[in-house]
């Protein structure tokens, strides 16, 4: 990892002189050490921009692990739940990675870039953990963050619009996939992966060429209704989508210091990414135990009646409100689903797909709060779940 | 086609042995495989020079448990029971130490020594109670028992009675230089005390918890040391013997390359000339950090885990010194017929410090302490007639010396030692004929411990009882199916002492019982 000097106290994404152009809100905040935009223009605008065009969202922050060596794939099947044999050169694995507890520390994806060459994305920092793993394995773990900077495409014109920007042969990345693209003169991978439930594309180059990047794609998508986004509206749509968020659904691990607070992939509902057939990955005892007497937290994704968003409400089992049995973690009205959804987390056995559940919402109407007692049911598949996320190739919207 | 075994145990250490015949004993086929050619790791006689035999690491049998010679049957033969210890002095005013009389020091000294003796076998025999039991788990998942033992040991402490209670629960964490210049006005008796409680460890007079080294040492035999007859090896082929009584097999020469791991299960193991053995539990009697990281390889465990054996302090500081000499050399003030007996040189509890304040920045010791024996001289038949023998401990002599180990290096420092010792002995460089040095690196070598530490691991309270080797593996079972632990990084630690090996059994056979 280079040294940047810094003017001030956090770091500036490579694209920041033209986001900054674009910027109406000046609303940023810290991610990680970048300055990150919560919006730039109005978060519905730029919510609905991700659902009907195309949103794009500045992943430079998104910390980034390149894990080379001989062992480098001992170290990342030891290292995740799930069983990365299975994910070829040109692929991309949604992980999660646990300590020795079976407890999450974080989830993330991992590129297998080139044979034996992966790198590592998640939202928070792990070079602790990664040199932990690497004791004994021949594996070199380094630190990209700061080198390469990439850009979320996400929404239903964003194949049309890098289609118009020359990259051929992009209509035949599947979901999951990687490819790498010659983009004036430097190397350009596109992975068709995202954090929105949607067709969408994340773009990763050095550098130098992230201006160049930024007005290629821009001008392509003139036409095609391409936005600017900031971290509110992609929130919004990652709910829509059910996936989960550190420091929000759950916390890492390492983060916790009461005993109970952290939470197991299995508590997670990410059971279908923990291979038992594994014979050793971080967690796996313990993970093996809490599978043979059974889990204590589950996470669920709620349908609730009404419109008021049940931020922070308790859950009550129902029908006689008589026991507290969880919480919400994350909660929204959803336009595009016109739905009042939820992700909370209950106390097993609560959570089973179809159990109606009551959760306690207060809202503020001109000063004076009210509160209701909502019905949520519990729903197995994500809320928002187009059929164009999997088309291969994609639809020309 | 592979022989299959129940249990494969590598390494014949005398914790392997024991472990193996206690095995063996129970009815389980089992394989002990040694890199070696002698049985006996870090116990074992060997001949350094022409006719010339001596004890190559251990060379004093004070430790060795009865209840292991009580479950075996074990009948030694020993040279001498009962050594005296001399604490050298510069000037000739030897002090004189035997069981808990104490004689050259004033009469409240003696008086206080007896006293404190006292104590420290009280203490002694407490904690000799828990070195022969597996440590109880402290998990959530503990068990009836884990948790009784635990109330014993609370019990126990209490049953002291209120002051000596107290007192042992203030000792028990403190260092030994403290408690000797409180308690005697004798510069030798101070130094001979804190000498034995920092034997063999990296840790000074004046280092944390070597009051519990001191008590470690005597949890055996209440400091009643013995010399073996024709040295270590008889011990440890005594222990061969019972094992082959118990059918255990026993092959030398070869050395395991790793542990087989089929699905997350120890399977067996393969040996560098890529022999297999299969097995249904694999017993480890080398040292954690080499069972982990070489044998079994990071990859086959868990990270946090790998993490804590990778960090375990397993840095030895002890050396020996062996010389060949052509008749007894003349000590000042001692009778020839006192030669039998041990030599201190650690004049004084700060030059024990001192001389540990070298090892801290990697440097061997400038003025160094020394335990001293002339084996021969009750044991002729190790050294040709009219000739002796000196094996001498040397500390403090650290691994990783900051230069490096090298021919250089370890001349220089043999060279320093010997002319320690002829301060003491004025005829000695006359009368060595030959001269061994093994430094910390080359028991390393020599007897595949890492680091050269004779416990395998420091004897500190982080890596004592229940957190021995480390946290969530101090019950011998490794966190890997099948395999176990049974050597001087387990629980207790090590000295010739054999519990770790009893220990490992019972814990493996108890584990087995009830399929």
């Amino acid at each position: 990892m280079t040294v940047q000097e810094v003017e001030q106290g956090r770091y500036r994404s490579p694209f920041y002189p033209r986001q900054a152009e674009l910027d109406r809100l000046f609303q940023w905040h810290d991610w990680k050490g970048y300055a990150t935009a919560d919006g730039f223009y109005e978060t519905d605008l730029e919510y609905f921009a991700i659902r009907n065009s195309t949103g794009v969202f500045d992943l430079t922050p998104m910390t980034k692990y390149r894990i080379t060596g001989p062992d480098s794939f001992v170290f990342v099947d030891r290292l995740v739940t799930r069983d990365m044999s299975k994910i070829k050169p040109g692929r991309v694995a949604y992980a999660v990675w646990c300590d020795d507890e079976g407890q999450v520390i974080d989830d993330g994806t991992i590129f297998h870039l080139k044979d034996g060459e992966y790198r590592l994305c998640s939202q928070e920092r792990h070079m602790a953990w990664l040199n932990m793993s690497s004791i004994g394995l021949d594996v070199t773990v380094v630190d990209e963050t700061a080198d390469v900077c990439g850009l979320a495409v996400q929404g239903p014109t964003s194949f049309s619009i890098l289609k118009k920007m020359g990259l051929d042969g992009i209509e035949n990345l599947r979901p999951f996939g990687l490819t790498h693209f010659e983009f004036q003169g430097a190397e350009l991978m596109v992975s068709r992966t995202g954090f929105t439930g949607d067709l969408g594309y994340e773009l990763w180059v050095s550098n130098e060429k992230a201006i160049d990047l930024w007005d290629a794609l821009f001008a392509a998508g003139q036409n095609y209704g391409i936005m600017a986004i900031g971290t509110d509206a992609l929130e919004h749509s990652r709910l829509e989508a059910g996936l989960i968020a550190a420091y929000i659904d759950f916390l890492p691990a390492n983060a916790t210091v009461r005993s109970g607070r952290s939470r197991s992939p299995l508590e997670l509902g990410l059971e279908w990414l923990v291979d038992f057939k594994k014979p050793n990955f971080n967690g796996r005892c313990a993970l093996a135990q809490e599978k043979r007497r059974g889990s204590t937290w589950r996470l669920v994704k709620l349908d609730i009646e009404g419109n008021k968003p049940a931020h922070h409400s308790y859950i009550y089992s129902n029908p006689r409100k008589k026991k507290e049995i969880g919480f919400i973690t994350s909660a929204a009205w959803s336009p595009v689903c016109k739905q009042n959804i939820a992700l909370g987390t209950v106390r097993v056995p609560h959570g089973a797909v179809g159990e109606k559940l009551l959760v306690e919402i207060y809202y503020q109407r001109e000063m004076h709060w009210s509160r209701v007692m909502a019905e949520a049911t519990v729903v197995d598949k994500p809320f928002w779940d187009p059929p164009r996320k999997r088309a291969t190739p994609p639809g020309p919207f | 086609m592979s022989e299959r075994y129940d249990v494969v145990v590598v390494g014949a250490g005398h914790n392997g042995l024991i472990c193996a015949s206690l095995l063996g004993k129970a009815g389980k086929k089992v394989l002990v495989i040694e890199a070696n050619d002698q049985v006996g790791g870090a116990a074992v006689t060997r001949e350094f020079a022409d006719g010339y035999s001596v004890s190559s690491v251990a060379h004093l049998l004070y430790q060795l448990q009865r209840e292991v010679q009580k479950d075996l049957r074990l009948k030694l033969d020993l040279a001498t029971d009962g050594l005296g210890t001399v604490a050298l002095s510069p000037e000739g005013n030897h002090v004189r130490l035997k069981g808990s009389e104490v004689s050259g020091v004033s009469k409240e000294d003696a008086a206080e020594y007896r006293n404190f003796c006292k104590r420290m076998m009280r203490f002694s025999d407490l904690l000799r109670t828990y070195l022969n039991k597996t440590p109880p788990r402290l998990a959530k998942d503990a068990s009836r028992s884990d948790m009784l033992t635990l109330a014993q040991l609370g019990f126990d402490i209490r049953r002291l009675g209120k002051v000596e209670m107290r007192e042992f629960l203030r000792l028990i964490g403190m260092n030994i230089r403290d408690e000797a210049v409180e308690r005697f006005e004798s510069a030798l008796l101070r130094g001979a005390v804190c000498l034995d409680a920092v034997m063999g460890t990296h840790l000074g007079p004046r280092s944390p918890n070597t009051i519990l080294t001191y008590l470690y040492r005597l949890a055996g035999t209440h400091g009643k040391i013995s010399q073996p007859k024709g040295g270590m090896s008889s011990v440890t082929e005594a222990l061969a013997h019972s094992a082959r009584d118990n059918g255990v097999v026993i092959r030398t020469g070869m050395r395991v390359k790793r542990v087989i791991i089929d699905n997350g299960r120890a399977v067996g193991v393969e040996t560098e000339s890529g022999e297999v053995f299969s097995s249904r539990l694999v017993v480890s009697n080398a040292d954690p950090k080499s069972t982990i990281m070489n044998l079994v390889g990071a990859r086959n465990v868990e990270t946090e885990f790998t993490h804590r054996i990778h960090h375990i302090r397993s840095k030895g500081n002890a050396a020996k010194i062996h010389l060949a000499l052509d008749g007894l050399p003349v000590i000042e003030g001692v009778d020839k017929r006192e030669f039998g007996d041990r030599f201190l040189i650690a004049p004084h509890d700060d030059y024990v410090e001192r001389a540990f304040n070298h090892a801290k920045y990697g440097e061997a010791s400038v003025k160094p302490v020394f335990e001293i024996t002339f084996p021969s001289f009750r044991d002729a038949s190790l050294a040709p007639t009219g000739k002796h023998v000196m094996s001498a401990i040397v500390q403090y002599v650290p691994y990783g010396l900051r230069e490096g180990w090298s021919e250089k290096t370890r001349d220089a420092f043999q060279k320093l030692a010997i002319d320690t010792l002829a301060d003491y002995m004025p005829d000695l460089h006359g009368r060595i004929t030959a001269a061994e040095l093994l430094t910390p690196k080359d028991i390393e070598d020599q007897f595949h411990i890492s680091g050269g530490h004779w416990h395998h691991g420091e004897l500190q309270f982080d890596q004592f009882l229940f957190t021995r080797p480390v946290g969530g593996a101090a019950q011998y079972a490794m966190p890997l199916d099948g395999l176990y632990l049974c050597g001087a990084g387990a629980h207790p630690g090590g000295g010739v002492s054999g519990a770790a090996g009893r220990n490992a059994a019972r814990a493996i056979l108890k584990a087995e019982k009830p399929v």
